[in-house]
């Protein structure tokens, strides 16, 4: 079965995009034959029941599926027209222009300045102190996470709140100065206030980076998302724009799971 | 009658104490309308068991430590006794005698006065053997009776027993415990009759390390006895040159194993390197000896150092830090491999290389784990004695250089505990001082050593 793509989908800039991708455990098939175009300017939620295969797909926008020895991923995945996948393809950059955001808050046990100054430090992003600083503080800002910690900067990261702990991650991430920000699930370990600040932040950084976020919860992705793609037992049912995906769905799965028939 | 035969008369009698407590309960169970009872039989009948058998053993443990005592006070209470030299060495090889020959464990004596004891002792050691056996019984019946007499069908046996086991669990940990206090004890005896001969001023500051153990014991040399010389060659032997090799080395096969080993490779060489720590020190010792001080030796030689000496604390500090590696790496790998698979990722996500993720992000995480293992194996090193021994010579030599013979701690402790002096000689006694010492230091080190390595546990759960 193919995944059906709404007709009134007419993006043209894809900033990623994936061609017949199926991706490996060992024997097992978790991914399969995937196409999908994630477009420069919008956030692309990816939802489905648990299992599905979203985080996993999501993992292989940037490689980390690399660090899981048995993973192997079939395919093409396209950053800008280059082949992610292609030999000779320099991970460590891949993976600088291309972040991610964890499930779990897991900032480094060092404080909030170095967590910040850890990426734009390895990739060599600031010539002296003052840029670093400088990095530091627009990563924060960005993040909305400054005015809350400016005064506590040698603070230990993880001392901050689980909420604040998923915004100095995402402003480690930025810090880099990526194109393209994953997130798998940023909101499952927090509290709805919590969660209702990373959805305005995404709102925020919605435009001058391409986000792709997995969600489980559906509000969550009508409410963050522009394009939705609905993930079911390792295949993509079905992707368009959000309003048509939750207001308009082609295929009954795609009905049932927002309906809650299941998931 | 000795304590084992003692011990073994309880077990009988706690044998007949169970078969006779579970026919009880058996018999409960069956006059019960629902067969049913609190507890099982069988614990009934562990309950009057465990009733029988412990008080015994709690009173063989005491009665074998008294007994031998009433005994002698017997023995000096008979006539003969007058006849005794007042005290000291020839008045107990005397009694020792004689006692020998009532237990049949010698034939004759040398001394003829000790035969006057033989009589005295056979009547006093079987009066109270009878005493013992009769205790025994008597307290082993009356347990026995005591939990008999509390069987009824809704009798919580089980729950009895469940903490009766609780406390013989209690009382074996206890015993390392109190053995450790029963050491520092007796050290801090010895030690005090050390510092009364010898100021402890002169024995922690002085530079010169030099007992003489046929010098006057009234009037010791207080400059003979500085220990500085002996506490710096411990420390650059089992800490500056042993943890030079066994830092890196170990921090690095801990990286390795756990960050870049494939699994099949990993299952061979983490045990491989585990089996280290079980080669007996006196084989490291040979090794150093016969092996790695000749060759330093050679080396030093070819490179015209002069002084170069067979036993160096430079062959002694290598082998020793090989010894401790596998300490220092399985802390290391342990507290590596507990930094959350999040961080990592999450540093690999940032773009970072797997050794920038090592360096800046793993390491520093698991750094308590890493400091602790260090000083476990630092206090593991300094107590070391066999590789010193044979590698490292016993002449006391303050230097800086490590191509020159060094002693330790340890090693001093065994010389001057072995040598000739008599036992109440300050040379002897020194050994306690020094045991002492090295006793608060590694305590020291393993109770930071811990404490770090509670809070890193802390930090993650």
């Amino acid at each position: 079965m193919v995944t059906v793509v709404h007709p009134n989908l007419t993006d043209t800039d894809a900033k990623m995009s994936a061609r017949d991708v199926s991706v490996f455990y060992g024997e097992k098939k978790a991914i399969d034959n995937v196409s999908i175009d994630i477009p420069t300017k919008y956030v692309t939620a990816f939802i489905g029941p648990s299992g599905c295969g979203k985080s996993t797909f999501l993992r292989t926008l940037n490689r980390m599926n690399d660090t899981i020895p048995s993973a192997r991923v079939e395919g093409e995945i396209m950053l800008d027209g280059e082949d992610i996948y292609r030999s000779g393809m320099d991970v460590v950059q891949l993976r600088a222009r291309v972040g991610m955001v964890f499930q779990k808050p897991n900032p480094f046990p060092k404080s909030i300045y170095e967590n910040i100054a850890y990426g734009p430090k390895i990739h060599g992003l600031a010539e002296s102190k003052d840029e670093l600083d400088a990095v530091v503080e627009k990563s924060l800002r960005r993040a909305g996470l400054w005015e809350e910690v400016k005064d506590r900067l040698q603070d230990s990261g993880t001392a901050l709140s689980g909420g604040q702990q998923q915004r100095l991650c995402i402003a480690r991430a930025i810090a880099v100065d990526p194109e393209v920000i994953l997130m798998d699930e940023p909101c499952s370990a927090l509290d709805p206030i919590a969660t209702a600040k990373i959805e305005e932040l995404i709102d925020d950084l919605n435009g001058r980076y391409a986000i792709v976020i997995v969600t489980h919860s559906m509000q969550q992705a009508a409410r963050v998302s522009q394009r939705t793609a609905f993930f079911h037992l390792g295949k993509m049912v079905e992707y368009g724009r959000t309003s048509d995906i939750f207001t308009n769905p082609l295929e009954q799965r795609t009905q049932d799971y927002i309906t809650g028939r299941y998931g | 009658m000795s304590p084992t035969l003692l011990l073994l008369l309880a077990l009988g009698l706690g044998l007949a104490g169970w078969l006779a407590a579970r026919a009880r309960a058996w018999s409960f169970r069956r006059a019960s309308p629902d067969g049913r009872l609190a507890s099982l039989p069988s614990y009934h009948a562990w309950y009057v068991a465990l009733w029988i058998v412990l008080p015994v053993v709690i009173f063989v443990a005491a009665w074998s430590a008294i007994a031998p005592g009433l005994v002698t006070q017997a023995v000096l209470a008979s006539p003969a006794a007058d006849q005794l030299p007042a005290f000291g060495f020839q008045r107990q090889t005397i009694l020792n005698e004689a006692r020998a020959v009532a237990t049949g464990a010698a034939q004759g004596v040398f001394n003829p006065l000790a035969n006057e004891f033989v009589e005295p002792y056979r009547q006093a050691i079987g009066k109270y053997n009878w005493i013992g056996i009769i205790v025994t019984v008597l307290i082993a019946f009356l347990g026995g009776v005591w939990a008999f007499l509390r069987l009824k069908p809704d009798f919580a046996a089980r729950n009895r027993v469940e903490k009766i086991v609780m406390a013989i669990l209690l009382g074996a940990s206890l015993v390392a415990i109190l053995t450790t206090l029963g050491i520092f004890v007796s050290l801090v005896f010895e030690t005090i009759r050390f510092f009364g001969m010898v100021n402890p001023i002169d024995f922690l500051f002085g530079t010169h390390w030099g007992p003489d153990p046929m010098a006057n014991a009234a009037n010791p040399d207080p400059t003979r006895y500085g220990a500085i010389p002996l506490f710096w060659g411990t420390l650059f032997i089992g800490a500056i040159i042993a943890m030079i090799v066994a830092i890196p080395l170990g921090l690095m096969s801990a990286i390795y194993l756990t960050q870049y080993a494939n699994p099949k490779l990993r299952a061979w060489v983490k045990p491989a390197l585990e089996i280290l720590a079980g080669v007996p020190t006196v084989v490291y010792g040979y090794f150093a000896a016969l092996t790695i001080a000749p060759a330093i030796r050679d080396f030093a030689i070819s490179l015209g150092a002069s002084s170069a000496s067979s036993e160096s604390a430079l062959a002694a500090g290598l082998v020793m830090g090989v010894m401790i590696i596998p300490f220092v790496s399985s802390m290391a790998d342990d507290s590596i491999a507990a930094v959350p698979q999040a961080m990592r990722d999450g540093s690999l996500a940032m773009g970072a290389t797997t050794n920038e993720t090592i360096r800046r992000v793993l390491v520093p995480a698991a750094l308590p784990g890493i400091v602790a293992g260090v000083m476990l194996a630092v206090s593991r090193a300094i107590g070391e004695t066999m590789i010193v021994v044979m590698a490292a010579s016993t002449a006391a030599n303050l230097s800086a250089n490590p191509l020159e013979s060094m002693t330790t701690v340890t090693v001093q402790i065994v010389a001057m505990l072995t040598g000739e002096g008599s036992f109440d000689h300050p040379a002897t006694l020194s050994a306690f001082a020094l045991g002492f010492v090295l006793f608060l230091v590694t305590l020291g080190l393993n109770f930071i050593a811990l404490r770090v390595v509670k809070r890193f546990r802390e930090a993650y759960e």
